[in-house]
């Protein structure tokens, strides 16, 4: 699986759109999984998960961090991020499902705040974009 | 799966504020299955599956259908639906895994539309005040699980 020349574009534009609410949007996608999918919080027994809790907003920026890192080496994602795919896979040990349950929920996410701009393709795009990291970051788990 | 009164109030609510616009809602969604997810496309062979397509419209007019008859029957899902699973599973064999690709693009949709009751933040979920449930998307989520 790759992304294909106009994904990557609308990949890039969209981010372009969805920087300056980085920490927003990665609370945002942090409170519905937790809500909707209350057995990730099992990875976070250390955390405070009220909504509106500083540990929560600063996973949430970290993880939309790490999404604009991503996007901004969309040419070259493997090596980008093998530092997170060791941590997930071998020290944190992530089952592979929460990673499809996190990209959905920042599909949702970004469908509520960007209604207009989120169209099929740009749906498409970012699916295939979240589902390729999310591939990267578990493919050292066993 | 149990479903919690919070969850089925939130549903029920959802669909009475759509009212006539399940339908469309409904085709907006499917028309994000066959885009984000074109392996979907391989059990409508016989429709023109193209945006805009009357074909498509009359399919999601008849999920929109099941899906209000399955807000009708929040107690008891599993019988007033058992005629359209034996069909889709016996007589279509469509494998699990497309209607979790349905089920999100119905939720990109509706969030699309109501970004405001999808909103993450509200104090009374997270607070645990309500049970099991914060916004529609939990409540729409668990009836299409």
């Amino acid at each position: 699986m790759s992304l294909m020349k106009n994904e990557r574009a609308i990949i890039m534009s969209m981010w372009e759109k969805m920087a300056a609410q980085a920490e927003p949007i990665g609370t945002e996608t942090l409170e519905r999984l937790f809500c909707s999918y209350p057995q990730t919080k099992t990875y976070f027994p250390h955390f405070d998960l009220h909504h509106g809790s500083q540990q929560l907003r600063a996973h949430g920026f970290k993880i939309m961090t790490a999404v604009g890192d991503a996007v901004k080496s969309i040419d070259n994602l493997s090596s980008a991020l093998t530092k997170l795919s060791e941590l997930h896979a071998y020290i944190l040990r992530v089952d592979p499902v929460n990673f499809k349950l996190l990209s959905h929920c920042l599909l949702v996410t970004m469908a509520a705040r960007f209604p207009a701009d989120f169209t099929p393709e740009v749906h498409e795009a970012w699916d295939k974009f979240m589902s390729i990291l999310s591939s990267i970051l578990t493919e050292k788990y066993r | 799966m149990a479903r919690s009164q919070d969850d089925q109030w939130l549903v029920l609510a959802l669909w009475k504020k759509m009212g006539s616009n399940v339908g469309i809602y409904t085709t907006e969604a499917l028309e994000r299955t066959f885009v984000a997810f074109p392996s979907t496309k391989t059990y409508f062979p016989h429709l023109d599956l193209r945006p805009g397509s009357s074909q498509v419209k009359a399919h999601a007019q008849k999920v929109a259908d099941a899906l209000t008859l399955a807000t009708q029957h929040l107690d008891d899902l599993p019988a007033s639906l058992s005629a359209l699973s034996d069909l889709h599973a016996h007589k279509l064999c469509v494998d699990p895994a497309n209607f979790q690709f349905f089920s999100c693009c119905l939720l990109v949709t509706l969030a699309r539309h109501y970004p405001g009751d999808f909103s993450g933040e509200k104090d009374a979920c997270l607070l645990g005040h309500v049970s099991g449930s914060c916004d529609f998307c939990t409540g729409l989520q668990v009836m299409l699980n």
